[in-house]
């Protein structure tokens, strides 16, 4: 009896300390863990509010205009819907802005390509962008027409960024070892990343217009194998507080996803203040975006902003 | 013998190693983990519950909603200007599923809340009217929650909303439209529609909101019978008692001439092309817009929304903007406001929340008037006047008091 007490203290001390045991360990392996993983990741920021206050009319304005972007977005004719709606919605917002598509379509006007095929859309577009406008603009931003996009919150976040920096940002995923940036949430480059990427286009070996891989990457997977050759390397966009500024999901999405996973705070976890991109947006929806963002606001809320933008010429619903 | 004992304690050895490390583990969670947070708490709190001072069953807001780093001052100063008690038409089923969804939204702009239910809810907290719940009970439920607020709240606000818990309201341009009247005038707004009564009457989905002289006149008819439960057709039925009592149906259009309450959610009413046939268009009682001119940027209310749309146009209205951008609609604060007294008075707290926990406890729980039996009051029904009445004399005091308590600045513009 005694040795059968005994051996049962021993066993139960024994087997404390191996939980205790596992348990350290456990936890320990998990904080290196997420510490590597945040290590890795580039992330820049929004600029912060104290770096932009007191700064005059004037010079707020010559501020905004400094700021020029071009705006590329890549349709093919059955995105009609879609197309009509950028047009008359956000895109006004863009000191210019371009429609590059598969084919020739009667309804609207458009670069033609003469391709199906996006990464070589794509590639055309960026060639054609920065032949014609390398001058003139110092961002160029490129979206799909699902895609909603507030460019003041655009030139916001590129306050205070050189753009003859290489630039190369908006929500970036991590695939593999390659680091890219989602088009669904739209991709933004510095003239410096525009001159280097069609440079690099003339190498078919680094950055063929024919993936030669039996399965294809997607388009924008090969502009980030392009552009790392250049030295330009994917950046996440976030706000001042490590939110995403470029949302590859729609408002509605994100935010019943926020209902789901923190129900307390739902509007708090769903997006930044400042988001700059939604995607996956119906037509209709854009034009409710159009509305919820910029007109529909609650009186006697001021805000003291670095930047000027002035409503476009021959518009009714902004 | 040997091989028996030998057994046992290698078995009772095994079992200590199995117990030990049970023990240890739940132990050692127990210690890690905080307390359980459970959805159903014993004393279920409102949504952000920090964020109320509760008068059971009234929601009081400690101050009103406003980003850091915004200049809000007008807001503020609109705020305590034009005081709101908002009242939601619910039910127990959809207390969880939509008026919660209402509680953690725009129900915070409110400077008082109240949720009213057919039955009291004290952890939500819920109004209970002691009505049957349906479509068929719904002037039952406005009758009796307008005695209950004129009962409990009258000196607490200034104007008095009703809206659906799939109502979405902005309040702050509730303020700005409000801004331009006095509590004092018999008038109340909504969107407005025109048949069945000669000055029209306001949608019930879309919100409306009475002044205070509304309310009195609008209990003082039941009081007298004047007014009746004529129909169950709740916004019919109340327009009509309005017109009866001599309180007019205001023009809630902006100075453009854009619609501010809305029955529709924004999709249709900005995107939708309404059948020729459909009931609207013989409804409305100014021409419908379609269109971006449908809608006003200071737009006060949506209806048929959905929580999910809930929460996307608070996020719309009070948080996503355009930085820096220079809006086309920025009409200036209306020059009654500078007249309107400020009641800077502000909930007490500590005091509230020590009342609050306990049903039954120090806070009043609420009675519900029968039909008919509200205080007797003697109301000239045609008074324009600010005497006679405790609460508009200090009222009219107050324009004299502020200046020496402390300064207040307009700025013109948004």
């Amino acid at each position: 009896m005694i040795s059968e007490s005994s051996s049962f203290v021993k066993g139960m001390m024994i087997g404390g300390l191996f939980c205790v045991f596992v348990t350290l360990v456990g936890h320990i392996k998990m904080g290196h863990g997420t510490k590597a993983h945040h290590h890795e990741h580039h992330h820049i920021q929004a600029p912060n509010k104290e770096d932009v206050l007191n700064l005059s009319e004037g010079e707020r304005m010559e501020l905004s205009h400094s700021i020029r972007v071009y705006c590329i977005i890549l349709v093919k004719p059955k995105d009609l819907g879609h197309w009509a709606a950028v047009k008359e919605t956000w895109s006004k917002h863009c000191d210019k802005a371009e429609f590059y598509s598969s084919e020739n379509v009667k309804v609207f006007d458009s670069i033609v390509l003469n391709t199906n095929d996006m990464w070589v859309m794509m590639r055309k577009a960026y060639k054609l962008a920065y032949e014609r406008y390398k001058d003139e603009y110092n961002w160029f931003f490129l979206a799909h027409p699902t895609t909603f996009a507030i460019i003041e919150n655009l030139k916001y976040f590129l306050l205070k960024k050189d753009a003859s920096q290489p630039f190369y940002t908006g929500h970036a995923v991590k695939s593999g070892e390659l680091e890219y940036v989602d088009g669904d949430g739209g991709i933004v480059l510095s003239i410096e990343s525009l001159k280097r990427l069609s440079k690099i286009f003339e190498d078919p070996d680094k950055c063929p217009e024919q993936g030669g891989l039996i399965w294809k990457l997607s388009e924008d997977k090969q502009l980030a194998v392009c552009l790392k050759y250049t030295g330009v390397l994917a950046e996440n966009a976030e706000d001042s507080e490590g939110k995403d500024v470029f949302n590859t999901k729609s408002v509605g999405t994100l935010i019943k996803e926020a209902m789901t996973n923190q129900p307390q705070q739902v509007i708090e976890g769903c997006c930044s203040d400042m988001a700059i991109t939604f995607n996956g947006l119906a037509p209709n929806h854009m034009h409710v975006m159009m509305y919820g963002v910029y007109r529909l606001r609650p009186y006697g809320h001021n805000f003291k902003d670095a930047l000027v933008f002035l409503p476009p010429e021959g518009s009714d619903n902004d | 013998m040997a091989l028996g004992l030998f057994k046992s304690s290698w078995l009772a050895f095994h079992v200590g190693i199995m117990a030990g490390f049970a023990c240890t583990f739940y132990l050692l969670n127990g210690l890690h983990q905080p307390a359980p947070q459970e959805p159903e708490s014993p004393a279920p709190r409102p949504a952000g519950d920090s964020f109320w001072v509760i008068q059971h069953p009234a929601l009081l807001s400690s101050g009103h909603p406003h980003l850091s780093g915004e200049d809000s001052a007008v807001a503020a100063e609109l705020f305590h200007k034009v005081r709101i008690l908002c009242w939601v038409m619910t039910g127990p089923s959809n207390l969880e599923t939509k008026a919660r969804h209402v509680q953690a939204t725009w129900a915070r702009h409110c400077n008082v809340v109240l949720f009213m239910s057919s039955v009291r809810d004290d952890g939500f907290p819920a109004v209970g009217l002691d009505t049957k719940e349906g479509r068929d009970q719904l002037y039952w439920k406005t009758i009796r929650a307008f005695q209950y607020v004129h009962q409990h709240h009258l000196a607490q606000a200034d104007w008095f909303l009703k809206a659906d818990d799939d109502t979405f309201v902005v309040l702050d341009n509730l303020r700005w439209l409000l801004a331009n009247h006095t509590p004092q005038e018999p008038v109340y707004f909504g969107k407005r529609f025109k048949p069945f009564a000669k000055q029209g009457y306001m949608s019930g989905g879309a919100g409306y909101v009475l002044s205070q002289e509304a309310l009195r006149r609008f209990v003082e008819g039941f009081r007298t019978q004047a007014c009746s439960h004529t129909t169950s057709v709740e916004d019919l039925a109340l327009g009509q008692c309005m017109e009866k009592m001599g309180v007019r149906a205001g023009d809630s259009r902006d100075p453009a001439g854009r619609e501010t309450f809305h029955p529709f959610v924004p999709e249709s009413h900005l995107t939708g092309k309404f059948s020729k046939s459909f009931w609207y268009w013989n409804y409305c009682y100014y021409p419908i817009v379609e269109g971006p001119r449908c809608c006003s940027d200071l737009a006060i209310s949506f209806h048929y929304v959905s929580p999910e749309l809930m929460y996307t146009l608070e996020f719309l209205t009070y948080h996503l903007r355009p930085y820096g951008y220079r809006y086309r609609f920025q009409p200036p604060l209306p020059e009654n406001a500078a007249r309107l007294p400020l009641h800077r008075e502000q909930p007490r707290a500590a005091e509230e929340r020590a009342n609050a926990t306990l049903p039954g406890g120090a806070g009043a729980l609420p009675q519900i008037i029968p039909l008919g039996e509200s205080k007797p009051r003697v109301i000239p029904l045609h008074s324009e006047g600010m005497l006679g009445d405790t609460t508009a004399s200090y009222a009219a005091a107050l324009p004299w008091i502020i200046p020496l308590c402390g300064k207040q600045e307009l700025s013109n513009g948004v």
